[in-house]
């Protein structure tokens, strides 16, 4: 135990007149880390299934992302590959090793080109997976893992999400608790992403793409297989 | 780095004379206050989280100890390390050793107000480290060696050409004819610049939005998408944090959340929002492969028990300076340290003391507006209330008005006296200001009237007008709202 920590710990509990906490205090604090009681979740993603996608959708789109929405994996190819020319950009994409994604029929297109791995600087658009998104302001939850890397989510200047419309909850709370059923550890990185890079860095004007993707894609897909 | 907020009334009046200051002042009204309405107005829970967001802070600090035990042990649990600082100079020293465990040299690094706090650019420098700010305002200033005016919005005191002359310097190995015109052009620049620091850098500092109990995890807030190339592209990723950062779950974070990006930039939710735990896990392909936690003191723990406590809830979302008349019309760097506005105005005396920063708390019209606005409920106006009165009783206060107060005080204990003497003054005041209806100089009150005209009065004192106004009502006896309101006019 270092100096400083001590004497930090001593000078909160000094400054708040007690010596180390009462045994009702170190309860109150347990029961409160196990609880993950909720605080009040607004009441704007309280909505059904098919409403909470079209609020998804609305939301993620006033932020700048642009949202398409397929019947099924395989059109992903097609949707990518459409995607791309509309934008004059090249037919080469960086997947994330991800088993869902590794069931997409790419070769349907054969004109893209294919690699997994994680993103090197040259990489110019990404396909990767969601984890869930939240309805309640459009924003993308998505976990680190050795089947999503976290470059992915970054380096690109276009990223492309495949996220499946059972994936879609109302909440960041609801987020979590997805998070929780897994039951493995926290990831390293839990990202939440709501639109492209932005900066209002110069006289407070929007622009997009500073660091970070300048494009921020959606796949919904509305079947739950290929 | 260095304070001067000693000069706050030299540097106030520097900044209102300086048009370029004043032209990039002018767009904040609408870049976050009319944004943050607007965003308010979305949600209705708003309020009720403001509440809850006070109330979890609130219960925080009066367990602090206990929650920053349990965040050390997740984040140990995790794979990472915490290192404890009382002082700057324990987390300055605690992050170069880091540094220096691997040889580093380049050194990225994400907004952090506490890298500003303990002045970590300077030594990274002097121990041969090239520190590189990545958010595009730091970036901006970090070029052109200036502080910070705002704690969201950096260069918000610089116009576009401000930044392309400094671009135009520093980046020497471009087209020297190349248009920078245009903000899009400024922003692909610094992308292209910054990329290259990215994935050469050694070591990744970014600072803490919050710190998670529950899981021994880190959360930072940005739009730009640096915090995350910062955080993940280094063998090192290194958090520093003051304690106070901290929340017990992540729905207690979450919760905050919600109001953090509102108040700020008035944003429903920033573009980038990401919790951290630990370093890479076995097989994945990416991210650092250490997680260091700098957790700093620096005078908050002295501030827990004391008037000053509530401010330990700010989460440093900037609501405060953007709505405040004074930061509106001076800018950020008047206040001569690290936090400017009203949070500035109650945090700096207590990091740096009543002595060199008590203008701060002086420099408020009191209007309100901060604690309006403040997403967690802290009491500025309140707050600098009570550094006033410590600086009153530590005879820090010029001497002219300590007196004048006194005068003031002697009187207004004894209100025959106060009534008589504010009586002749006006009456005399009024006799001489009678033709012009206003002075252009008067004795002992060139305070006023160096700047402007003091209105002559016009006859009768507040006293004797509230009494007639009052015995009027008396007579005429319930009066209706019409015929007070015709009273007003007459009046």
């Amino acid at each position: 135990m270092s100096e400083a920590r001590t004497q930090i710990l001593t000078s909160i509990r000094r400054s708040l007149k007690r010596d180390s906490a009462s045994p009702e205090m170190v309860s109150t604090v347990e029961n409160r880390l196990k609880a993950h009681a909720r605080n009040l979740v607004p009441q704007r993603s309280n909505l059904s299934p098919s409403d909470r996608i079209d609020l998804f959708v609305s939301m993620a789109t006033e932020v700048a992302a642009t949202v398409e929405r397929l019947p099924n994996l395989s059109r992903v190819p097609h949707a990518v590959a459409d995607y791309l020319a509309s934008q004059n950009l090249p037919a080469e994409v960086k997947v994330a090793p991800d088993p869902q994604l590794a069931t997409i029929p790419w070769d349907k297109r054969p004109t893209l080109t294919v690699t997994t791995g994680r993103a090197a600087d040259r990489d110019l658009t990404s396909v990767t997976a969601a984890f869930s998104a939240i309805a309640e302001t459009g924003t993308l939850m998505m976990l680190s893992g050795p089947e999503h890397p976290t470059t992915l989510n970054m380096m690109p200047d276009t990223h492309i999400v495949v996220l499946r419309a059972d994936q879609v909850v109302g909440s960041y709370e609801d987020g979590w608790d997805a998070v929780r059923r897994r039951d493995k550890e926290m990831p390293r990185t839990v990202n939440f992403i709501t639109g492209p890079s932005r900066t209002g860095d110069i006289e407070q004007t929007l622009q997009l793409g500073a660091h970070g993707p300048r494009r921020l894609h959606i796949l919904l897909i509305d079947g739950p297989s290929v | 780095m260095q304070s001067t907020s000693h000069a706050f009334k030299d540097n106030a009046h520097g900044a209102l004379a300086d048009e370029r200051l004043q032209k990039a002042l002018g767009k904040m009204k609408v870049g976050f206050q009319d944004k943050r309405t607007r965003a308010v107005a979305r949600l209705p829970e708003f309020d009720t989280l403001r509440d809850q967001s006070r109330d979890i802070k609130n219960h925080v600090l009066e367990h602090l100890d206990l929650y920053l035990e349990r965040f050390e042990a997740n984040v140990i649990a995790n794979g990472g390390k915490v290192h404890w600082c009382r002082t700057p100079g324990e987390a300055r020293d605690a992050i170069v050793e880091i540094c220096r465990s691997v040889d580093a040299r380049i050194v990225t690094k994400g907004k952090s107000m506490i890298a500003e706090e303990i002045e970590l650019n300077d030594h990274l420098e002097k121990n041969g480290l090239e520190p590189v700010e990545t958010d595009l305002g730091e970036y901006i200033i970090q070029l052109r060696k200036e502080a910070p005016s705002h704690i969201i919005a950096p260069a918000v005191h610089l116009n576009k050409e401000d930044v392309a002359e400094s671009f135009m310097k520093a980046h020497d190995k471009l087209d020297p004819n190349r248009s920078l015109e245009e903000p899009r052009a400024l922003v692909n620049e610094a992308r292209e610049m910054l990329r290259q620091k990215f994935l050469a850098a050694d070591v990744g500092i970014t600072g803490a939005n919050f710190l998670i109990a529950e899981t021994g995890s880190t959360v930072i807030v940005t739009n730009e998408g640096n915090g995350d190339l910062t955080q993940t592209l280094p063998k090192i990723h290194i958090v520093l944090a003051s304690l106070e950062k901290i929340v017990p779950t992540l729905e207690d974070a979450t919760t905050i959340l919600r109001v953090l990006a509102r108040s700020a930039t008035g944003q429903e939710f920033s573009s980038y929002t990401t919790f951290s735990t630990g370093p890479r896990r076995p097989g994945d392909l990416d991210g650092p492969e250490q997680f260091h936690v700098v957790l700093l003191d620096n005078g908050r723990t002295a501030m827990l028990g004391t008037e000053f406590q509530e401010m330990l809830r700010c989460i440093r979302c900037g609501a405060c300076m953007n709505h405040c008349p004074v930061y509106g019309a001076v800018g950020g760097h008047a206040y001569g340290w690290v936090y400017p506005g009203p949070m500035g105005s109650v945090l700096t005396p207590g990091l740096i003391g009543v002595q060199e920063a008590g203008h701060l708390p002086n420099a408020s019209t009191f209007c309100g507006k901060c604690e309006s606005v403040c997403p967690m409920r802290i009491p500025l106006p309140k707050m600098m209330r009570h550094w006033r009165e410590r600086e009153y009783e530590k005879k820090m206060s010029p001497q002219a008005f300590r007196n004048g107060l006194g005068i003031w005080a002697w009187f207004a204990k004894r209100p025959d006296m106060y009534r008589l003497g504010s009586r002749i003054a006006m009456g005399v005041l009024g006799m001489l200001g009678r033709r012009k209806g206003k002075f252009r100089s008067l004795p002992l009150a060139g305070g006023w009237t160096d700047w402007r005209d003091m209105p002559a009065p016009e006859g009768k004192t507040f006293h004797q007008l509230w009494a007639e106004r009052q015995q009027g009502k008396a007579s005429t006896g319930a009066a209706t709202t019409a015929s007070s309101s015709s009273d007003r006019k007459a009046a």
